[in-house]
């Protein structure tokens, strides 16, 4: 899809405008890896393991798509992704915390379930159907803002997951950093007993922040339906949940770091298509290995071990 | 209930057998729930399940060709749980054996069968040796979480398959319409067991690999060493055994059992590889080594079980048109009730389910130890 | 300032985590302020005013100054934070009480000294008018500690109360007004520095001699068979445990060291046996120079180590008692040949280990979780005894075990000692050590402040040197 999107730019516009358009493919292909990688973050900050991303978004693509499809209604789609995104953590939430299943497997199990389900009910509902569905989200261009040089069109002419996204970036990072809950959820997540001996309900700051991180995916799994292709197809989310998880652990689980790296990612992405149509030799393939194998790299370094939130992982359990 | 309570609390009887069946039957409980939502009737799709795993015309063949890499992942995936390392990574080591097979076997000409099979197997292995080789290196030195590195490796093993058979890419077959691999030799090509069948020889090396697995954990040094990392690497240490290198062996056992089943499927089944080869048979064997509880012996049922859904499948969605993907309602579910005894605990009101355990390795695993049943029953088997 | 005094395992901890509300009492009450008081939680124990700082600190190491002390408590707008105000508390708190820390300094880059001034801050800031302080100067320099002291005397006299566990005798007669000893569980007495000296002091830390008396002929001491030179070892949190320690134990001899766990016992005894690398200092077996041999390598050479924690580091429980006897050796004849392991010799090794020591259970294949206690020991005794080793080194290795068992192992130490075995114990049971060891060697602040011998071991000074007054 983005290639042919791709193609039609190459023929049409100036070189300064092929980089304005590979901008703005930029941030928005980086839109649903951002809200998955802040969700990963809120998540992991607090003390849990979330490799659930993946299946949260494709879940809430399906729900989201199906929701705005019967009504009609692209909002209520939206907020259809949002608490189906909630639901499917909360379920992390609660095998992970109360009945101490281990929070990888927990992970993969909702992964697997994800696939399921979304299979099923596809097949069962959604192949056959020819109605025309509710469309994608509109595009939104912010008077005045938009029309600043070079900043305007990239980042003010954008449909609403995206606008979504950037503020989240600036609000995650002020309530990681910047209030209470932010302050309680940092001390759950690297030493839950002392939290504990500070008077904090541990269980309850990673329940709440477990779930929050469903909100954040079920956002970011609408992107796909709702913002990108007005439908839902089987695996349209394509292990981007995992390349969020290298996104947060990429950038040091902070949110604005986060961004940056998914930025990163789907920068590698959106400009390895775009070479490939200039001519340039380098396998595709490749540069979509870039963060993987970059993840890797940050994992195994004494940077990956150093950073993350100390007590991530294990579950809390007083004597 | 009483009764059956009763019998749960016969604990090997319970984790060995009940369990497991357990979680089975709740597996299928929770896919009838979806099933009826979807608006079908679960009788009717169990049933078609059934047919298609059984009783169809040439049902049980296909079954038993889907169940043999099961059985050859399940095993990796539980010598992996044996030694305390959860290995997601048997998917990509799976795509990389049978890069490696195929390569072997398109690339070598004029050997005898009895040759080429054996060398192209053994590549295979290699492959998905070096593969998982290296998040074991990784986790050994560096301590990285073998889960995400085996994530990551995931993808970039289908990237990088995607490359070599996609678009012309170096391992691709030129002259071909789809993007495929060229057909290996045919002196590379597993025998047929069975005339008139697809079921190949991978069976018996299937069949093989099983107690060759269980001779190499209850029997062997090496496996000695890898059931005591598993259980506590703390002590492992202080009796003097290299963590670090058990943890690369048994990454590295893993790996080159994926590899083999992926060489397997390309030598035995299709011949060739297209670039996307597997259905998800890696994240399957996961379920298929915990329903087994990382016995190698368990592991057959369970894989034939898995196979059995995998085959029945694609028949129930055709007559009832319910998903195929619904037996990974059914996977999920069972991992949830085999790897949460607390949840089992607490639906049917024991009182003495053990504790989901934690850590194993102590070096930083996030495995779970959800590891073999009984210890080493080896010692009690050579004494009785 | 009221002192809390007593050995390890006296109960001094686990009384004052009751009053703060981290472990709930079986029985009994609390009366606090003149009203009985019920604390289930942390929190309930701070809002009456109760403050505690652990001996292992409960900071959090990214988090800076200000935002540890008022975690739980914080300063805040609608929920939104405000750094800039905690900061100038926390500044104001310091000051008043003579606390001198930087409010936007990271917690981890922090000296240990200056991490407790930030503990005490937190229970300050929360309005404790009592003050739990538990082995306050466990990970403290002298200096530092006496920079503590005066904090402590500041505090005393604005009016705070302050309970302060220790086993120093140094520090409680130099700061206590009140002393309470404890020992098992149970208050031995109630004083005050006039009225009781050191030695009566240590007397009632220490108790009345328990008659585990093994018969023993005097040993008969050969050449040195395991030296330690100059070793200087650090904990997990890379300050220094084990400071330039010289120590010799010679065959045909015990050696025991005394002192009360914390004091570096653990790291040295990791150290020689090569699970813990150390910062100086050598390791000899012999002539042979072990340090830098590994763990394989040190057990292979001749020692064998029976370690403090029988379930973390000393036998994997799962596994049946026959492979538990031969983890050290699973791979050598005749236990294995090649890969393959020999389940015949391991069975009948196992039989008569069992035999040999006495060990109750259903046979080699029983998993050996489920024996008792001392069972379990006697399996890893038997282990390290069975390899024929030069050196013993056996760390708490009648911990949890009960009375019939003690005595055996005490019996196999000693009779392998008769036969030429060089055997450092470590043990911060003082019986124990008085009952075994020939020469008796005290390590108090990661170093031996003394080795006696002969007449000169006597129990009294010994708690005087294990609580670093003598």
């Amino acid at each position: 899809m983005s290639s042919m999107l791709l193609a039609v730019d190459l023929h049409q516009f100036f070189r300064q405008i092929d980089l304005m358009s590979l901008a703005t493919l930029t941030i928005v292909t980086a839109t649903p890896l951002t809200l998955a990688a802040l969700g990963g973050v809120m998540c992991e900050r607090s003390g849990v393991v979330n490799i659930a991303l993946e299946g949260i978004m494709l879940t809430t693509a399906f729900v989201g798509f199906v929701a705005a499809f019967v009504t009609h209604n692209l909002a209520i789609g939206l907020l259809a992704a949002l608490v189906s995104g909630m639901l499917i953590a909360a379920l992390h939430a609660v095998l992970s915390i109360e009945f101490l299943v281990d929070q990888i497997v927990s992970g993969t199990v909702i992964n697997i379930l994800a696939l399921g389900i979304t299979g099923v009910f596809y097949r069962t509902f959604l192949q056959q159907v020819n109605v025309k569905g509710p469309g994608t989200l509109p595009v939104w261009r912010i008077p005045l803002l938009s029309d600043i040089p070079v900043a305007g069109p990239i980042l003010f002419r954008n449909q609403g997951v995206t606008y979504a996204m950037l503020v989240l970036v600036v609000v995650v990072h002020l309530i990681l950093f910047n209030t209470v809950w932010g302050l309680r959820t940092r001390a759950c997540g690297e030493h839950p007993l002392a939290a504990d001996t500070a008077g904090i309900n541990v269980k309850l700051v990673r329940y709440v922040n477990v779930i929050s991180s469903g909100a954040l995916g079920g956002l970011g799994g609408s992107y796909f339906s709702l913002q990108q292709i007005g439908n839902f197809l089987p695996g349209i989310t394509g292990g981007r949940g995992f390349i969020a998880l290298a996104a947060m652990i990429f950038g040091k689980w902070t949110p604005i770091g986060a961004f940056l790296a998914s930025l990163l990612f789907a920068g590698a992405d959106t400009v390895g298509v775009r070479l490939q149509y200039l001519g340039v030799r380098i396998p595709t393939q490749f540069l979509s290995m870039l963060p993987y194998i970059l993840t890797i790299v940050v994992v195994a370094g004494a940077m990956g071990r150093a950073i993350a939130p100390a007590a991530v992982g294990r579950p809390y359990r007083k004597n | 209930m009483t009764g059956l309570a009763g019998l749960l609390r016969n604990r090997r009887l319970r984790d060995a057998v009940l369990l497991p069946a357990i979680s089975l039957v709740c597996g299928f409980a929770v896919a009838s729930i979806a099933v009826v939502l979807s608006g079908a009737n679960p009788i009717d799709a169990f049933g078609a399940l059934l047919q298609g795993a059984f009783t169809n015309r040439n049902a049980l063949e296909e079954t038993l060709i889907a169940t043999i890499p099961y059985i050859f992942l399940g095993l990796g995936v539980a010598v992996g749980f044996r030694g305390g390392l959860f290995n997601i990574g048997a998917e990509g080591q799976f795509y990389l054996g049978a890069v490696f097979g195929v390569f072997v076997g398109v690339s070598l000409h004029g050997l005898p069968g009895i040759l080429h099979i054996p060398i192209a197997l053994l590549a295979g292995m290699l492959g998905g040796f070096l593969w998982a080789s290296i998040a074991g290196v990784l986790k050994a030195r560096f301590g990285a979480h073998e889960v995400i590195t085996t994530i990551m490796l995931n993808y970039v093993a289908f990237l990088l398959t995607d490359y070599l058979i996609n678009n012309k890419g170096p391992l691709a077959d030129k002259h071909a319409t789809a993007p495929k691999t060229p057909f290996i030799d045919s002196t590379a090509q597993l025998p047929i067991l069975v005339p008139g069948t697809r079921l190949h020889m991978g069976l018996i090396l299937a069949l093989l690999a099983v107690p060759l697995v269980w001779f190499l954990l209850s029997r062997t040094t090496i496996g000695f060493r890898i059931r005591a990392v598993g259980l506590n690497a703390t002590a492992a240490r202080a009796a003097g055994i290299s963590v670090g290198w058990t943890m690369v062996t048994v990454m590295g056992i893993s790996g080159a059992l994926a590899g083999l089943a992926g060489a397997d499927e390309v030598l035995g089944v299709s011949h060739f590889m297209p670039p996307s080869f597997s259905v998800g048979y890696g994240f399957d064997a996961i379920a298929v080594a915990l329903l087994a509880r990382s016995n190698p012996w368990a592991i057959l049922p369970s894989a034939f079980l898995f196979g059995a859904m995998r085959s029945g499948a694609g028949f129930m969605q055709l007559v009832t048109g319910v998903s195929a993907d619904l037996i990974s309602i059914v996977q999920a579910t069972v991992i949830i009730f085999v790897a949460a005894p607390l949840l089992v605990r607490w639906i049917f009101r024991l009182r003495d389910v053990p504790e989901a355990p934690v850590h194993i390795a102590e070096a930083g695993g996030l495995a779970s130890a959800a590891s073999g049943a009984a210890p080493a029953a080896s010692l009690e088997e050579t004494a009785t | 300032m009221h002192a809390l005094l007593g050995e390890n395992g006296a109960g001094k901890s686990t009384l004052m985590n009751v009053v703060y509300g981290l472990t709930s009492p079986d029985a009994g009450e609390i009366v606090f302020d003149g009203r009985p008081v019920a604390i289930n939680r942390p929190t309930d124990a701070i809002r009456l005013g109760i403050g505690m700082v652990h001996q292992h600190f409960m900071l959090i190491p990214p988090l800076t100054v200000a935002e540890n002390v008022i975690l739980g408590h914080e300063t805040a707008r609608s929920g939104m934070l405000d750094l800039a105000e905690a900061r100038v508390e926390v500044s104001e708190l310091a000051r008043r009480h003579r606390l001198e820390v930087d409010p936007a300094a990271r917690a981890m880059d922090l000296a240990v000294g200056i991490q407790q001034r930030v503990e005490i801050l937190k229970a300050l800031y929360r309005g404790a008018r009592l003050l739990i302080l538990d082995e306050p100067t466990s990970v403290l320099t002298p200096p530092e500690a006496a920079r503590l002291f005066d904090v402590v005397r500041n505090l005393t006299a604005q009016g705070t109360a302050v309970i302060f566990i220790t086993h120093k005798l140094g520090e409680v007669m130099v700061i206590a007004d009140r002393i309470t000893v404890m020992r098992r569980g149970q208050v031995v007495a109630d004083t005050t520095p006039a009225e009781s000296g050191p030695s009566e002091l240590a007397r009632l830390m220490v108790g009345r001699p328990v008659l585990l008396r093994v018969d023993k002929k005097p040993a008969r001491p050969g050449e040195a068979l395991l030296r330690v030179e100059g070793l200087s070892v650090d904990d997990d949190r890379h300050q220094p445990a084990v400071q330039g320690v010289d120590l010799q134990v010679r065959a045909g001899e015990i050696v025991g060291l005394a002192g009360v766990e914390g004091n570096g016992q653990e790291e040295l005894v990791e150290a020689i046996v090569g699970l813990r690398s150390l910062r100086a200092g050598r390791v000899l077996l012999g002539t042979r120079e072990v340090t830098r041999l590994g763990t394989k390598g040190t057990l292979h050479a001749g020692v064998s180590f029976i370690p403090a924690d029988r379930h973390r580091m000393g036998a994997i429980l799962e596994l049946p008692v026959a492979d538990n006897l031969v983890l050290s050796d699973y791979d050598r004849p005749p236990f294995a040949r090649g890969i393959l392991r020999r389940f015949q010799a391991i069975w009948q090794y196992a039989l008569n280990a069992i035999k040999a020591f006495d060990i109750r259970t259903e046979g080699p294949g029983q998993a050996l979780g489920s024996l008792s206690g001392g069972n379990q020991q006697k399996v890893v005794v038997a282990r390290e005894l069975s390899t024929d080793p030069r050196v013993l080194i056996a760390s708490q290795p009648t911990r949890g075990v009960d009375v019939g068992s003690i005595e055996f192992i005490h019996r196999q130490i000693v009779a392998r000692r008769d036969k030429g075995l060089a055997v450092l114990l470590v043990s911060s049971e003082l019986d124990e050590v008085l009952s075994l060891a020939d020469r008796v060697a005290v390590i108090y602040g990661g170093r031996i402040v003394g080795v006696l011998e002969g007449d000169a071991v006597e129990r009294e000074r010994i708690g005087l040197m294990m609580a670093g007054a003598a």
